[in-house]
């Protein structure tokens, strides 16, 4: 590792100085957010008289009272459907994701290369565009499935309807996340060296042996992290409920935390509430991510110390 | 041994055992295959729904391709004086430059995180870590209130500036650096008398440079994703990008549902180009967070 030379004590500062833009934008576009929100989330506003006139209106010391309000009926309701949702998701994700890793993997399968190009591709499409490519397969008038059900004259269930709603988002989410989890998993496994496999081949170990044996212990952490990504990802789904809004009733303005606290902040002017919410989220994403962090960081983090 | 002879031997090796073990599995392919056909549902749909007019699009079969698509692209280009195409460039705006500004700014910081050593240095690699984890849609609300207090919501700059720092694009260059500028490369140079900014354009950008190329992918997918930032800072139409400009006409399509054609013609027209850049680019995408995991 090199050190700064003496001579012109000049040098000493050149690296902050590199490091000042990132610094810079780091401190404004980050850390200053979070801290207002902090303060945002003690504060209310307290209107005096008719509340006409400068002054009827000032800012004051709220203590807890933001998070008593924010963590209301609606809140904690969508606080359950998001972990329902994620309990549909993240499983569904990594396992599919993990199976399509493993086969890509495998020396049997054929295709890979288009399978593994085709099954990454939707990471591509934001999520509001593959929200509203879904939601109109959703439609009876428009589904592929309703049309195939209507000919056999059975009675098709309406994904977009109460109790299907969320299937019908967190197959949006899959559709969309399983081809990048998939490639973190795959990269992963074509980082072993392949020698490891062959002492193991010629105990006669079977292909499928080999690779719940061998390559899922192996690949643990890249599992481990494309789990935490994903139920911290889980705890921020905004862009397909809020898409598919229009083309279904069952959507309600705050059917996820984040969505609650959107409506909070703009359509209902309550600042307060909307920080102390997004203040809760925010803890629970560092809950999730700490450990994370504690499980990964000797492994990944440490390296050219 | 010589990569020549290293790739003979795996062959042989490969081959010898060829017989038995590489047989092709029926299944494996087939499970593979359907989820290929899972993930290009939907793309088909948009290619066949994008031809047909509105009243075809509720009543001929799904992937019963019609031939609208000329009138349904015209129709969209007319649509409030090209609105849409104007989305296309402010996206274009967003994505490219954000991502280009960010890449650069992390490449910088990554390489002296990496290259330099300096009190506070460890400091603040922790402080940026654990940005890594603050997801940027929780940031949005905050940083709309803060721009609010300067007056700069609803402009570019409320969309472009949020997105330049990415502590996941300054770790992952960190990696880059450490693994690709050789320090004797940047030794030679300062004792040439380069200029350290001189050792850092000059030198060590070119050599991490394809790392780089994944940095910018991953910035320009992920401020191309980021809805509820745009969503929230803007409120005049002619500054959105794609996704929020589509979500809007969505909206309106529930009521008038003609608008509908419109929707589905413009998230064609703004998946293709992506698509595109995304098959050309897609050997770039290396997620060596994992492979660092593993390594280690």
């Amino acid at each position: 590792m090199t050190s700064p030379r003496g001579g012109r004590t000049g040098r000493i500062l050149i690296p902050y100085a590199m490091l000042a833009p990132g610094i810079v934008l780091f401190v404004l576009f980050m850390a200053a957010p979070i801290l207002y929100t902090l303060v945002l989330s003690f504060q209310k506003t307290q209107v005096e008289g008719l509340g006409l006139g400068s002054g009827a209106r000032k800012t004051v010391f709220a203590g807890l009272e933001n998070y008593a309000a924010a963590l209301d009926p609606e809140f904690l309701a969508s606080v359950g459907r998001v972990l329902l949702y994620g309990l549909i998701l993240v499983p569904a994700m990594l396992l599919l994701a993990l199976l399509f890793a493993l086969l890509l993997d495998s020396r049997r399968s054929r295709a890979t290369t288009f399978s593994r190009v085709t099954i990454f591709l939707p990471y591509a499409v934001p999520a509001v565009i593959s929200s509203l490519l879904w939601g109109f397969l959703y439609l009876p008038a428009v589904s592929p499935a309703y049309w195939i059900f209507e000919r056999l004259g059975w009675d098709a269930p309406r994904i977009l309807s109460n109790d299907l709603v969320i299937f019908a988002i967190a197959n949006i989410a899959l559709w969309g996340g399983v081809g990048f989890n998939m490639i973190v998993m795959y990269t992963s496994l074509r980082a072993v060296p392949t020698e490891i496999y062959e002492a193991a081949r010629l105990d006669g170990a079977t292909e499928t042996q080999i690779a719940l044996r061998i390559k899922v212990p192996i690949i643990a952490p890249a599992v481990v992290m494309t789990a935490l990504f994903s139920m911290v990802a889980t705890l921020q789904v905004f862009a397909e409920p809020t898409t598919l809004r229009p083309l279904s009733n069952s959507l309600s303005t705050t059917w996820t935390p984040l969505m609650k606290v959107y409506r909070d902040a703009f359509t209902r002017d309550d600042l307060g509430s909307a920080a102390a919410s997004s203040v809760v989220i925010a803890l629970a994403t560092f809950l999730l991510s700490f450990l994370f962090l504690r499980i990964v960081q000797r492994r990944a983090f440490g390296q050219e110390d | 041994m010589t990569a020549a002879t290293a790739v003979r031997t795996r062959a042989a090796r490969r081959a010898s055992s060829r017989a038995d073990r590489d047989r092709p599995s029926i299944v494996a392919t087939a499970v593979l295959l359907l989820g290929a056909v899972y993930c290009l549902i939907p793309v088909l749909w948009v290619l066949t729904a994008s031809t047909k007019d509105g009243g075809e699009l509720f009543s001929t079969f799904t992937f019963a391709p019609s031939t609208h698509l000329g009138d349904n692209i015209a129709e969209l280009t007319a649509y409030r004086d090209g609105l849409f195409w104007r989305w296309m460039l402010n996206t274009a705006l967003y994505a490219g430059v954000g991502a280009a500004l960010s890449t650069y700014v992390s490449a910088l910081s990554g390489y002296v995180l990496a290259k330099f050593s300096f009190p506070g240095k460890s400091v603040v690699f922790r402080v940026l870590l654990m940005g890594v984890l603050v997801p940027g849609v929780i940031l949005a609300i905050p940083q709309y209130l803060l721009f609010a207090q300067f007056g700069l919501t609803n402009t570019y700059w409320s969309v472009l500036l949020p997105q330049i720092i990415s502590p996941y694009g300054i770790y992952l260059a960190r990696i880059y650096a450490a693994a690709s500028v050789p320090t004797d490369v940047v030794e030679a140079a300062r004792t040439e008398g380069a200029g350290e900014l001189f050792a850092f354009h000059r030198v060590a950008l070119p050599m991490m440079a394809p790392g780089l190329v994944t940095i910018f992918l991953f910035q320009f997918v992920a401020i191309w994703n980021n809805f509820m930032l745009p969503y929230i800072m803007l409120g005049d139409d002619n500054l959105f990008p794609l996704t929020v400009g589509l979500h809007g006409l969505l909206n309106q399509g529930a009521t008038v549902p003609a608008l509908y054609t419109l929707v589905i013609t413009g998230a064609l027209l703004s998946i293709l180009p992506l698509i595109a850049v995304f098959l050309l680019l897609q050997r770039y995408w290396r997620v060596d967070l994992a492979a660092g995991a593993v390594k280690a």
